[in-house]
C-alpha cells in the first residue's frame, strides 16, 4: 500500500511523524529516505512523540544508532556516515532490527543487504516550494498494510 | 604530606587515539594524539568499523609513547582513566578494555571517564581556571551548554535539540563542497566571504531557554544552494560559508553569555572542536570585555579529543573517591547527569 501527504512546514511533518509513531507496534521498522536536510529527523521526532516519548531525539549521525526508552523503546539509527553495509555488524545491528522495540533507519539504501523485508518505506521530497515537503509512505507486509490503512 | 598523584588517561572514542600522562589533574607530561583524520577523509566522516579497527593497531605504541614522553614507567603511574562513553562503541571498548587491563594488571585504580567531562576539564589544564564557571562545549557529536558548579559537578543548562554545531559545520562543508572535517574548511573560506550575504534564520528558541537548534539552518543553506544553481547563477560558496558560521556564532555566543547572565556566573569558557573556531573566540573576546566576565580558552590541542582532557577529569573523580568497577561496560550515548 501506498500514500502520500504533502506538508507545508517542519511542524507538520512532524504531525505526520506524529499520526505514525502512534500505530506503531513493537518490532516495527521505518525506513527514511531523502536528501540531506529535507526532514528525515523531524518526522522521527513526530513519530517518538506519537509513541509517547519525552526525550530529546537528536540527530543520531555522530553516534549511528540513539536509543530512547519508553513503553515501547525507539532505536533512531542514522546510517549517513557508513560506507559499506559490513560496517554495521560492529554496533549488533541484528539486536536492534530483530528485537522489541522500534527501529527507525535514515539512509537505508547505505546498508540495504541488512534491510528486513517487511518494512514501512518513507521517501521524503521537496514539493514545489522550498518549504513543501512530498511524503510518501508505502508498506512492504500485511502487518504494515494495516498501519498505513489506519493512517488515513 | 601530599603526594603527587600521576594519571594514564585513554581517550578513543571517535577518531582518535590518544594517550597522555598528568599530574594532580593539571601539569600536562605528555599528550601523545593519533588521528585518523586522514583514513576518514576520502569517506567524509568517521567510519566506525575503521575507526575501532584502527584504534587496536596504534593504542600499544601511543600509551607507550605517551609514559616516554613524560620520563616514566607504567610503575609510576597511580590512576588509569579512561573515556566509556558517549562515542563509537566498538572505539570505545578498545580504549576501555586496554586501560581496564592496565589498571588490573597493575592493581591500580580505574576511573571510567565521561567524554564530555573530559572536554570541559580540558579547561583545567596547564592553567590555574576553576569552578564556578558555564562552559559551552561544541563538537562533532555533542552541543552543551552546562554549569560547572564544582570539579565534578555539573547542571546541564542547554543542549542543541537536533544536529551538534559541528556536525552542521561537516554537513554544510560537504554541501558546498569543501570536504571533511568542515569546521576548519570552513573558517578558512570564510576569511574570503560575505558574512552578511545570506539571512539565514537564526534559532533562538524561548527566552530563559538555553537550547539550540541548528537543523533548520543546515536545510536553509542547502536550500539557498539549490535555489541559486538552478536558476543558473554563479555560486560563492566562500559567502555561503561566512553567512552560515556567522549564523553559529550568533547562536552560540549568545547563549553561552545568556547563560552566564542568568545563574549570575561571570567565569565562561568553550570546549570541544568548535572551540576552536576563530570567529567564535573572536566574537566571544569581545563579549566578554562587554559584559565584565572572565573568559577562558583551553589550549587549541585540548579542544580536539585528546588523553589529557580524560586524565585531568579521572584525577578529580578519583580525589573525590569516584572509581570505576572493572565490569564498567563502553555505553556509546552516555548522557551528562
Amino acid at each position: 500500500m501506498k500514500m502520500s501527504f504533502k506538508t507545508k512546514s517542519p511542524i507538520e511533518t512532524e504531525k505526520i511523524g506524529f499520526k505514525l509513531g502512534n500505530l506503531l507496534k513493537r518490532g516495527s521498522i521505518v525506513l527514511i529516505s531523502g536528501e540531506l536536510g529535507v526532514g528525515k529527523t523531524v518526522l522521527t521526532k513526530g513519530i517518538a512523540k506519537g509513541m509517547g516519548i519525552d526525550d530529546y531525539v537528536t540527530s543520531p549521525t555522530f553516534m549511528i544508532v540513539n536509543e530512547h526508552l519508553g513503553d515501547i523503546p525507539l532505536y533512531h539509527f542514522d546510517v549517513y556516515r557508513i560506507d559499506d553495509y559490513t560496517e554495521l555488524y560492529d554496533i549488533g545491528y541484528e539486536e536492534y532490527f530483530y528485537g522489541d522495540g522500534v527501529c527507525v533507519i535514515e539512509w537505508p539504501e547505505k546498508i540495504k543487504p541488512l534491510i528486513p523485508e517487511e518494512n514501512i518505506f518513507i521517501r521524503i521530497d521537496i514539493g514545489d516550494s522550498y518549504d513543501e515537503r512530498i511524503i510518501e509512505i508505502e508498506s512492504h507486509g500485511e502487518k504494515y498494510d494495516e498501519v498505513i490503512k489506519e493512517m488515513k | 604530606m601530599n603526594k603527587d598523584t600521576v594519571v594514564l588517561g585513554i581517550e578513543t572514542s571517535c577518531d582518535e587515539t590518544s594517550a597522555s600522562v598528568v599530574k594532580n589533574g593539571k601539569a600536562v607530561l605528555s599528550n601523545v594524539i593519533y588521528s585518523q583524520i586522514n583514513i576518514h577523509k576520502k569517506f567524509g566522516g568517521v567510519v566506525p568499523e575503521i575507526a575501532s579497527r584502527n584504534h587496536i593497531e596504534v593504542i600499544g605504541n601511543v600509551v607507550k609513547e605517551a609514559l616516554d614522553e613524560a620520563s616514566i614507567t607504567l610503575d609510576d603511574i597511580d590512576v588509569v582513566a579512561v573515556t566509556y562513553g558517549p562515542g563509537l562503541v566498538g572505539a570505545l571498548l578498545v580504549g576501555l578494555s586496554y586501560g581496564k587491563a592496565l589498571a588490573y594488571g597493575k592493581g591500580i585504580p580505574f576511573v571510567g571517564v565521561n567524554h564530555i567531562e573530559g572536554h570541559i576539564s580540558a579547561n583545567y589544564l596547564d592553567g590555574d581556571f576553576e569552578p564556578p564557571f558555564i562552559c559551552l562545549i561544541a563538537s562533532g557529536g555533542h552541543s552543551h551548554i552546562v554549569f560547572v558548579k564544582d570539579y565534578g559537578e555539573y547542571e546541564v543548562l542547554g543542549r542543541t535539540v537536533d544536529d551538534a554545531a559541528g556536525e552542521a559545520f561537516d554537513k554544510v562543508a560537504r554541501a558546498l563542497g569543501l570536504g571533511y572535517p568542515g569546521g576548519p574548511k570552513i573558517d578558512e573560506i570564510s576569511k574570503n566571504g560575505d558574512p552578511y550575504k545570506y539571512n539565514f534564520p537564526k534559532s533562538f528558541m524561548e527566552k530563559d531557554n538555553f537550547d539550540f537548534s541548528f537543523s533548520g539552518l543546515k536545510t536553509a543553506v542547502i536550500n539557498q544552494l539549490h535555489k541559486e544553481r538552478q536558476n543558473g547563477n554563479e555560486v560563492n560558496i566562500a559567502d555561503y560559508a561566512a553567512s552560515f558560521q556567522m549564523n553559529v556564532v550568533d547562536v552560540l555566543s549568545s547563549k553561552l553569555i545568556e547563560a552566564a547572565r542568568y545563574k549570575n556566573i561571570n567565569k565562561i569558557s568553550i570546549a570541544g572542536g568548535v572551540a576552536s573556531n576563530s570567529l567564535l573566540r573572536e566574537r566571544l573576546l569581545k563579549l566578554a570585555d562587554e559584559e565584565g566576565f572572565m573568559i577562558h580558552f583551553p589550549k587549541q590541542v585540548y579542544c580536539t579529543d585528546n588523553g589529557a582532557m580524560i586524565a585531568s577529569a579521572g584525577y578529580f573523580d578519583y580525589i573525590r573517591g569516584k572509581v570505576s568497577g572493572l565490569d564498567l561496560n563502553a555505553i556509546p550515548y552516555l548522557k551528562l547527569f
